[in-house]
């Protein structure tokens, strides 16, 4: 949608069932940058950020949510709302400060992850999908999260918590309720379900540090361990092997050469990534 | 736990997760002194048609559960059409059991960017998307800064070290659907629609993000990448097997004393990944397992000296799929496994045909049944049946993955459905509250 038509007030929310509530002004030039990030002409490629952003302001998809993204993309409040409804993650009640995913898939579910469940709702007072009457916490059932090695796991705010017995689960909880902020297992230090939701809308974490929080688990490095205990490498890298031609000669390259400057990779014949540290007998460079 | 055998330990090639070792290999300097970004520079001095012969002739297959050779699928872009290319990473990672995507996006994503930046300058695509879980906010926070301290020093945007090849990349969340790991719902998921499968073909080579030529792999195959262009096809080939070579990043989970990543020359076999893994937990047999996820039939512990390689799984009527060994045991139950399953493909179905959309429906309510002891004998007829109405006959793959759990316990376990349905074992699960009513408009 042009600038002309915005300021002229077209599609402006606040018609049927949008109630009236206006979003923020910041929120509308994130908007903005949203829809920057695709190529012209394919703006509606942002929806799902946009969708997120909304919930990043209210807590969950409103009608006036749905009705600031079909605004700002020139679609109708129907082709918004068949989006919004096909994805888990966009919620259409208002969500706590704290919404706890549980995964009950089959490998966390007989690990413990069922009992994790049953006893969470019974301690919150809640099902699925539903939000404590303080505004607190919002509980659902997780299909598969990834970290089967971990299991059974949890989310907070999608933030990880391993190995989640039901007495750890509820020890988490009331830390949380009393206020305490526990650091997830793997990532950052948990933020609330809005501010995390402004992350999913493709913004950068500001908060200083975070992204260096949480570093690999043991199930993580497991089998690089391994291979590092027993000195194992795979025999024969070199990283000088040429990239064979087979291209006419005649024909022109699509590129320079490389910088003439640039370091050569260790030829140790050893896959990438060793320590700077190691002793680098490259009898190449 | 019992050290591993020599045997066992000479099948683990760290290369992808060799990094990982390193706690802040995520940070673009330290990358750098991991050997990182010389694979870009020695990329951008070749040919773009040269490095998809190199990675043809790498043999490099698909790693996000369908084996697709990875040089061929680029291959299949036209060139000098005149239309925008599109790279587009899936990862989207959600089959059960799988976890080796986002320990990789969060331990070491320029391993991912610098693979995507290749990639991307082999098919001609100027623009890149990452599309990630969305609840993988831990490793897309990773991702983001990664793009951003890549760009700053010059790997992305215009003119990329000074090669004339520009490139952005965008950071895509999703917002939590399974289908959405089927690359046609992806691309639609990423144009703003609901994520649902396209019709092939047309393939997403010539018709996929936009209607343009694009080309959509999974996180592990676009990081293996830096590593085929530096040690070159013939060393990539030293791993695995002629039919798939290549170190592949195996999760194991479950009633292991070690679960975890461990990457591996395919072609491993359960007993030495067991092995490696430190063995079974204390009081617990090998009962079931899936060899790439919930979606590839079960195996057994008949099946511990099968090749886990693509060729391998086929021959005993299963699929190597993600590499995702989900390892159960003789406590836990292959009928209500099945179940959680099933919930699962119901729960993530996406509506648009109706085999995968009923028949997961109803296979969930038999599969109850029977674990609430009201099972009868016709109710395994009943899936078999559902299960041949399914497979092959859904609109994509989710609806075929949905029988591999049904069809695999009940070809291995039938006794234990009967033990459920003769009385001979008590009743798992209560019966399936009563369904809501549908009319339920108060006058």
């Amino acid at each position: 949608m042009s600038e002309k038509e915005q300021q002229t007030g077209v599609n402006q929310p606040g018609g049927s069932g949008a109630g009236d509530y206006v979003f923020s002004e910041e929120t509308r030039a994130r908007a903005k940058e949203i829809i920057a990030r695709y190529p012209e002409g394919r703006e509606r490629s942002a929806l799902l950020p946009l969708l997120h952003l909304v919930q990043s302001e209210q807590g969950y998809v409103s009608p006036a949510g749905i009705a600031f993204c079909a605004e700002q993309l020139g679609l109708s409040k129907a082709q918004v709302a068949a989006v919004a409804s096909f994805y888990t993650m966009y919620k259409r009640r208002p969500t706590g400060d704290f919404l706890i995913s549980v995964c009950t898939n089959a490998m966390c579910g007989v690990q413990g992850g069922d009992r994790t469940y049953e006893a969470l709702q019974e301690r919150l007072g809640v099902g699925h999908e539903e939000t404590t009457s303080d505004g607190l916490f919002t509980l659902e059932h997780a299909e598969c999260l990834a970290a089967c090695d971990y299991g059974p796991v949890m989310t907070v705010n999608y933030e990880y918590f391993d190995r989640m017995q039901a007495e750890d689960a509820l020890a988490l909880v009331e830390a949380l309720r009393n206020g305490e902020r526990p650091q997830p297992t793997r990532g950052a230090r948990l933020c609330t379900f809005k501010e995390i939701s402004l992350q999913l809308a493709g913004f950068a974490d500001e908060r200083p540090g975070a992204v260096a929080e949480g570093g690999p688990g043991d199930p993580t490095l497991a089998g690089a361990r391994l291979a590092e205990r027993h000195g194992i490498v795979v025999a024969g890298f070199d990283p000088d092997t040429p990239i064979t031609s087979s291209a006419p000669a005649s024909e022109t390259r699509a590129s320079g050469q490389a910088p003439a400057t640039a370091p050569k990779p260790a030829a140790d014949r050893k896959p990438a990534g060793d320590p700077p540290a190691a002793d680098r007998r490259s009898g190449r460079s | 736990m019992t050290a591993p055998s020599k045997e066992a330990l000479s099948k683990l090639t760290p290369v992808l997760t060799k990094r990982w070792l390193s706690p802040e290999a995520w940070r673009l300097d330290v990358y750098e002194r991991l050997d990182g970004y010389q694979a870009l520079r020695k990329a951008l001095a070749a040919h773009p048609d040269d490095l998809i012969q190199l990675v043809k002739d790498s043999g490099l297959r698909g790693r996000g559960g369908a084996g697709f050779p990875t040089g061929m699928k680029w291959g299949f872009i036209p060139q000098g059409d005149g239309k925008p290319h599109y790279l587009v990473v899936n990862a989207d990672e959600g089959e059960p059991g799988t976890c080796k995507d986002l320990p990789l996006m969060m331990a070491d994503p320029h391993s991912l960017i610098e693979g995507v930046i290749i990639a991307s300058y082999a098919i001609r695509a100027n623009r890149a998307f990452i599309y990630i879980r969305g609840e993988a906010v831990h490793a897309a926070r990773r991702l983001r800064q990664a793009v951003i301290d890549a760009r700053a020093r010059g790997y992305l945007g215009k003119n990329i070290l000074g090669s004339g090849f520009d490139l952005e990349v965008v950071v895509h969340s999703g917002a939590g659907a399974y289908i959405c790991g089927e690359e046609t719902a992806l691309l639609d998921s990423l144009e703003g629609y609901r994520g649902q499968p396209r019709l092939r073909p047309p393939f997403p080579a010539t018709h996929g993000l936009y209607a343009s030529p694009t080309v959509v792999n999974n996180v592990e195959t676009i990081a293996t990448v830096p590593y085929i262009v530096l040690g070159g096809a013939k060393w990539f080939r030293s791993m695995g097997t002629e039919k798939s070579p290549g170190p592949k990043i195996y999760s194991v989970s479950g009633r292991v004393k070690q679960p975890g990543q461990y990457e591996c020359g395919l072609g491993i076999t359960l007993r030495e990944l067991l092995e490696l893994a430190g063995g079974m937990q204390d009081g617990h047999r090998l009962r079931f397992w899936t060899p790439g996820g919930s979606s590839t039939p079960l195996l057994t512990d008949e099946h511990l000296d099968v090749p886990m390689d693509f060729e391998g799984m086929m021959s005993v009527g299963t699929m190597l799929g993600t590499t995702a060994v989900q390892v159960f045991s003789d406590q836990d139950c292959p009928v209500y496994a099945t179940y959680r399953w099933i919930e699962f493909y119901h729960h993530e179905s996406c509506g648009k045909c109706t085999p995968c959309r009923e028949g997961n429906y109803w296979m969930k309510q038999v599969l109850r049944r029977i674990l609430s002891g009201q099972g009868t004998h016709e109710d395994l007829d009943t899936l078999q049946d559902a299960c041949d109405n399914l497979l092959g006959r859904s609109f994509c793959a989710l609806g075929d993955g949905a029988t591999s759990p049904v069809t695999s316990s009940l070809k291995y376990f039938r006794q234990d459905y009967l033990d459920y349905i003769e009385g001979r074992k008590p009743p798992l699960l209560p019966p399936a509250p009563a369904p809501r009513q549908l009319l339920a408009v108060p006058r």
